[in-house]
């Protein structure tokens, strides 16, 4: 996103007068088990990437993660008092989250406050109710549950790929192959998406967390 | 107050465009067309039908986007300018001479056009060849996708396109492609044109709907 609040045109560099985006490519997908979630890294000020190797998978629970698109404040302040209000919840209840509950308490937010907000958010986890599941909440704070689903800028140059090749009971060496792939090729083609790529695998186990270097990612026999 | 009770249908003043999703392919030994069937004014779709390769001579087609009127004019001057130029040099035109007579159109009035015209063909001398032709540029590419739909296949041609593919490859690769944006843009669907062009001619296919491939999702 692009705002200019002041416009003081060439008298100072474009940084100074933009806001904070994740412009992103986002994505997560359900596997019999858990899940596999991935991001880019990239944070940018208008042109100027403000962090590179930025995290956008962001834990809410033990096994409930956020991945954030969108204003990088507003995700992160959101992201922030979801995680309070889940310890709090799951402390009441003496038993761990449900992910549901965590995507119900995001869309609360996003939804109450969607005027002011900026914010694609993808919930995803595991627990031992429902297994792994993956919930979104994009722009404007509907939520829905989806086997896979992708988000940020870079995704709308993905979808034929996810939609192509998506197949349900993937593994997960399938899932994190397909994820990496995916966000590899948003990557190549968004500008505002770039960096590493950084992914987790969430399961009965726990948290399992990998970065792919720019150097290791896969490589396209056009890009 | 008529106004009030009534109000004008948006489709009489918005402008027609061809929202669109459009390909164009290099085969060992020729191209493959495709494009999708929509025509939308506004929220209205006026045309579900239309078909958006155009003939610019026996063996060189472009794929028309952006707005409808622009393209079809712009496709229609260089058909005519083309077939002046054919039997001067009483020979069939190369591919390349189509795409810069569509450049020179698109270039020199690109403040007042908003069309992106695909152009390829086949020719004696490069084979098959496909130009792409965006605001009054001209580069010649292995495949080119275009319109509002192609934003969400950039991935799916990147990591599924692959040099020196059949005949038969090309096309599946081409339908799988438009069936995966008119999926999700709002903007393309209907019907899929394919356009398949090699040294024996054009050959033109319509696939329906329901012959479409299917994806997981549905």
């Amino acid at each position: 996103i692009v705002s200019t609040f002041n416009n003081y045109n060439d008298l100072y560099p474009d940084w100074t007068q933009t806001e904070v985006s994740t412009g992103t490519s986002i994505m997560a997908v359900e596997f019999e088990g858990g899940v596999v979630i991935g991001a880019d890294s990239r944070t940018t000020t208008g042109a100027y990437i403000a962090n590179r190797v930025t995290d956008k998978l962001t834990p809410i629970h033990e096994r409930i993660f956020c991945c954030r698109s969108g204003s990088a404040a507003d995700t992160q302040a959101i992201a922030d008092a979801v995680t309070y209000q889940l310890g709090f919840h799951s402390i009441e209840l003496d038993e761990a989250p449900l992910v549901q509950t965590a995507a119900s308490l995001f869309r609360d937010m996003c939804y109450r406050y969607r005027e002011e907000l900026m914010a694609g958010i993808i919930v995803a986890g595991w627990d031992p109710r429902r297994g792994g599941q993956v919930y979104t909440v994009p722009v404007g704070g509907m939520m829905t549950r989806q086997p896979v689903s992708v988000g940020g800028s870079g995704s709308s140059y993905i979808y034929g790929y996810v939609d192509s090749n998506y197949r349900a009971g993937m593994s997960k060496e399938e899932c994190l192959k397909f994820t990496a792939e995916a966000l590899t090729l948003a990557m190549e083609r968004d500008g505002s998406s770039g960096g590493v790529v950084r992914l987790a695998v969430i399961s009965e186990q726990g948290v399992e967390r990998q970065v792919i270097l720019g150097n290791q990612l896969p490589k396209f026999s056009t890009v | 107050m008529s106004e009030e009770l009534f109000p004008e249908p948006e489709w009489l003043s918005e402008e027609v465009k061809t929202g669109t999703t459009i390909i164009a392919v290099t085969f060992d030994g020729g191209v493959v067309l495709g494009s999708d069937s929509r025509v939308s004014a506004g929220e209205s779709v006026v045309n579900r039908v239309m078909n958006k390769l155009s003939p610019l001579h026996d063996k060189i087609y472009c794929a028309l986007s952006g707005s409808a009127a622009d393209a079809q004019t712009i496709a229609e001057m260089v058909n005519y300018q083309l077939d002046v130029h054919s039997i001067e040099v009483e020979a069939d035109p190369l591919v390349c001479s189509a795409a810069t007579l569509v450049k020179n159109i698109s270039y020199k009035y690109k403040e007042e056009l908003s069309a992106h015209l695909i152009v390829a063909g086949w020719d004696k001398k490069k084979g098959g060849q496909v130009y792409a032709t965006l605001s009054g540029l001209l580069t010649r590419q292995p495949f080119a996708i275009g319109g509002s739909g192609s934003f969400y296949i950039n991935g799916f041609v990147d990591a599924e396109f692959r040099k020196n593919m059949t005949k038969r490859e090309c096309q599946e690769f081409v339908v799988n492609a438009l069936t995966l944006a008119m999926g999700r843009d709002g903007s393309s669907g209907g019907v899929a044109y394919v356009v398949t062009i090699d040294k024996d001619g054009a050959e033109e296919k319509c696939i329906l709907g329901n012959e479409l491939p299917k994806f997981f999702d549905e």
